[in-house]
């Protein structure tokens, strides 16, 4: 469960900064294409592509802004090769209109959200995690999306691996929001070998040319086989409400199948999609749920606790979305306080409220002034709760 | 064993390469693990520029240093800042050319010439930043001088070798014996 804390091999391992690790995991899943607009503090994942890329026949485009980007990933995926884009709040904010047609004409690919102080061009060096609401419903519609975060190198490198293969499972964009702190650390990180991790590739079409193909007409597991765009099929490709074959429709129950089809293929699957840590939940009385770089105080104050008897555990939520609601409530049913640990003003605060019984156990330790979480923080609120004062 | 440092200066001394060189060496040449944060500033040079590195036996969880163990300024202004934040019985190693040191009694203090040095021996302060990293690993002895001569000819091209190794150990001259901080 705890592969962090285990020695490195020092033969493989190496000493990098999280953005450096996004873009060498995004290498390690088959990522080729990479489109981006530099901003802080995610440069160092469009600095070391465009060094990275060339080297392995991938393509790296530095695009005039952050719509264009994305829209260019969009179009590279299409054409069948794995895509990604890397930005910070204020970028991530002007992609919003591309992710909601991405995830209408089912188009896979990977964004990776370095959040920093917001709102707007906020505090772009200091760290945050205020953009969590913004990747469930930043783009308009109904629709679910998949969005994972890790806390350490290590983790991460596993992390961006995976959001490449349900991307392309799914074919659903995929955010992998990581913050100022996890992003500019430099800790060890054991590289993975060549096949140590599995990837997913993408499902393509076995109709031959010339044959009636369905672009968008699910299989029974709700994946789509796609054919690369401007290969061997002719199809259409809209952000419109569709049919099967990819054309504009506005009857009802192709409305109501697509709908229901966007949002459930990902919201069935949160047993296949939620990646999550956890440690001393047995007898916990005091539960912390976190993650991302807040996790690591989170967790550095559940040992310090631990090791003086306080009956406290954790869980570290690296699926955000779609919400892992029932592992919440089953983890937290013995619990007297649930303690949300995030850099906001609340925001996974209220999903864990929503999802457990007695809502008013949980409680919110936060920050919001730029500065990281520190472990104090969080026992000064849990000595506040348990009615000791700080 | 957890040893937190605080390395501190202005933009441009390299400071922060000087921190990452540190960490880096402990991870491969100890038995240790290494983090390294920096504090971002939107300026390149002349601002100010601090990085922590934790290195220590266990996992290293909250990575950033609120109380060093080992503080390192190079400009007056670092020093003025985040001298109280030394820990009781640390050490605050500073530049007499650039920081003029204010009496502390819970924490130890060692001036190191390195500006004069650098300037008197190697005609230029370029290489400040590996003479202050020679120094450093001299006084707190927590990774091998070879460990970071290793690290630092990987770092820099090959023509920078010869001159940065001769750096590190001219920095390493600078301080006679090691001082035990925890």
């Amino acid at each position: 469960m705890n592969a962090s804390a285990q020695k490195p091999d020092r033969t493989r391992v190496r000493f990098l900064q999280g953005n450096e690790v996004c873009a060498e995991a995004a290498l390690y899943a088959g990522m080729r294409y990479f489109a981006g607009y530099p901003i802080t503090p995610s440069t160092e994942i469009a600095e070391r592509l465009a060094e990275r890329l060339p080297q392995v026949g991938g393509s790296f485009m530095q695009m005039e802004d952050e719509i264009g980007s994305i829209c260019a990933v969009i179009g590279a995926s299409l054409a069948g090769t794995k895509s990604m884009t890397a930005t910070s709040g204020p970028g991530f904010s002007l992609m919003q209109e591309a992710i909601g047609y991405a995830v209408m004409a089912e188009i896979p690919c990977v964004i990776v959200d370095v959040q920093r102080g917001g709102p707007s061009t906020g505090l772009p060096t200091h760290a945050s995690q205020g953009d969590v609401m913004q990747v469930r419903y930043g783009t308009h519609g109904d629709h679910s999306i998949v969005c994972l975060t890790a806390s350490n190198h290590q983790d991460l490198f596993g992390i961006v691996v995976d959001a490449f293969n349900f991307s392309e499972i799914f074919r659903t964009p995929a955010v992998v929001l990581i913050d100022e702190v996890v992003g500019h650390m430099r800790e060890a990180v054991d590289v993975p070998a060549p096949g140590e991790l599995d990837l997913t590739e993408r499902l393509l079409t076995d109709v031959p040319r010339d044959v009636d193909y369905h672009p968008y007409a699910p299989r029974e597991d709700d994946r789509l086989p796609m054919s690369n765009f401007g290969g061997v099929h002719r199809y259409n490709v809209t952000g419109l409400v569709h049919d099967m074959w990819g054309f504009p429709s506005e009857k009802p129950t192709i409305v109501n199948d697509l709908i229901h089809h966007l949002y459930l293929k990902l919201e069935n699957r949160k047993r296949m999609l939620t990646r999550w840590r956890e440690w001393s939940l047995d007898d916990a009385e005091i539960v912390l749920i976190s993650y991302g770089s807040s996790a690591r105080s989170a967790r550095h104050i559940m040992e310090n606790r631990r090791s003086v008897g306080v009956p406290i555990g954790m869980i570290e939520l690296q699926t955000l979305w779609p919400f892992p609601s029932e592992l919440i409530r089953a983890r937290c049913r013995n619990a007297e306080y649930v303690v949300v640990v995030e850099m906001n003003m609340g925001q996974i605060v209220h999903e864990v409220k929503r999802a457990v019984d007695r809502p008013e156990r949980v409680f919110l330790s936060n920050r919001v002034d730029g500065e990281m979480i520190t472990p104090t923080d969080i026992k000064h609120l849990i000595r506040v709760i348990q009615g000791k004062g700080v | 064993m957890i040893e937190r440092f605080v390395l501190s200066g202005t933009g441009g001394q390299g400071v922060i390469t000087a921190a990452i060189i540190l960490a880096e060496s402990a991870l491969y040449h100890t038995e240790y693990n290494a983090v390294q944060t920096q504090v971002y500033g939107p300026e390149a040079r002349g601002g100010s520029a601090r990085s922590d590195v934790i290195i220590a036996d266990r996992e290293i969880l909250f990575p950033k240093v609120l109380e060093p163990n080992v503080l390192v300024c190079l400009s007056q202004m670092a020093y003025d800042r985040y001298c109280s934040l030394v820990r009781p019985g640390g050490v605050v190693i500073t530049d007499p050319h650039y920081v003029k040191r204010w009496q502390h009694a819970s924490s130890r203090h060692v001036e190191v010439p390195l500006h004069d040095t650098a300037m008197r021996e190697l005609g230029s302060t370029q290489a400040i930043n590996i003479c202050l990293l020679g120094a450093l690993v001299r006084l707190i002895p927590i990774v091998p001088l070879d460990g970071v001569r290793d690290v630092v000819s990987r770092r820099f091209p090959e023509r920078f070798r010869a001159a940065n190794s001769a750096a590190l150990d001219l920095g390493a001259g600078l301080v006679q014996e090691s001082v035990t901080t925890f």
